[in-house]
């Protein structure tokens, strides 16, 4: 058993249904939604024994990390950089979104270990985004710190591409 | 004088003996700093910096 980095299924079936909103945008012919606000996305911490992957839908505790300081169902992501999208040609292009600061558990002792975090909406019931896994850790009285990739087209945490 | 929050409240820095380590893949690049104390693990903190995240490619199918 095992994580595995991906995108979530169901976060691209959202994505077409507009069931999430990772920034806001203004909206036509959709009555109160058109001055929307900005979902709250968090960031939760998981043990290298469980098992999320492209077929996680929603936020579960079964798995996920507990010990001092580690409030379940992890931390709010910070998210002051809304979606962006660019055309690389005529026929493709990349739509990226990262969260605008580093994801961090303070003072916390986790001491079984953990190699994944999972972004999902709490906004929207919890569902899924994405899965993102790192070398095996532990962390004893002291800080877990994730730092995110640069915001561009190529190395974004979130990116949706055509080619 | 540094203070470092242990497993046994916050201790002088000079106190412990400090180890580090690092780890750098295509996924991350990663530090952690641990203190000891008398051969016991007192403070391990971790810095992960991710280098990307997954891509999700997307195409529109035709009607040919």
């Amino acid at each position: 058993m095992a994580n595995t980095q991906s995108m979530c299924t169901s976060f691209m079936g959202d994505l077409l249904v507009g069931a999430q909103q990772l920034g806001t945008v203004t909206l036509t012919s959709r009555g109160s939604l058109t001055a929307p606000t900005t979902d709250t996305v968090k960031a939760a911490l998981y043990l290298a024994s469980a098992t999320l992957n492209a077929s996680t839908t929603v936020y579960s505790s079964t798995g996920e990390v507990s010990g001092t300081n580690y409030v379940a169902g992890g931390v709010t992501v910070t998210n002051a950089t809304a979606p962006t999208s660019t055309n690389s040609s005529t026929t493709a292009g990349v739509a990226y979104w990262t969260p605008s600061a580093s994801i961090v558990y303070t003072n916390v002792t986790l001491t079984t270990a953990f190699d994944c975090v999972f972004l999902y909406n709490s906004t929207q019931g919890n569902k899924a985004i994405s899965v993102h896994t790192f070398g095996s850790q532990t962390v004893t009285a002291g800080t877990f710190t994730l730092t995110m990739p640069s915001n561009t087209t190529s190395t974004a945490l979130i990116r949706l591409a055509t080619t | 004088m540094a203070l470092v929050n242990t497993t046994k409240g916050e201790m002088d820095e000079s106190l412990l003996e400090k180890r580090e380590g690092s780890l750098d893949n295509d996924i991350e690049t990663t530090t952690w700093t641990e203190y000891w104390l008398d051969g016991e693990l007192v403070h391990r903190s971790v810095h992960v910096s991710l280098k990307t995240g997954p891509a999700l490619f997307a195409e529109a199918a035709s009607f040919d």
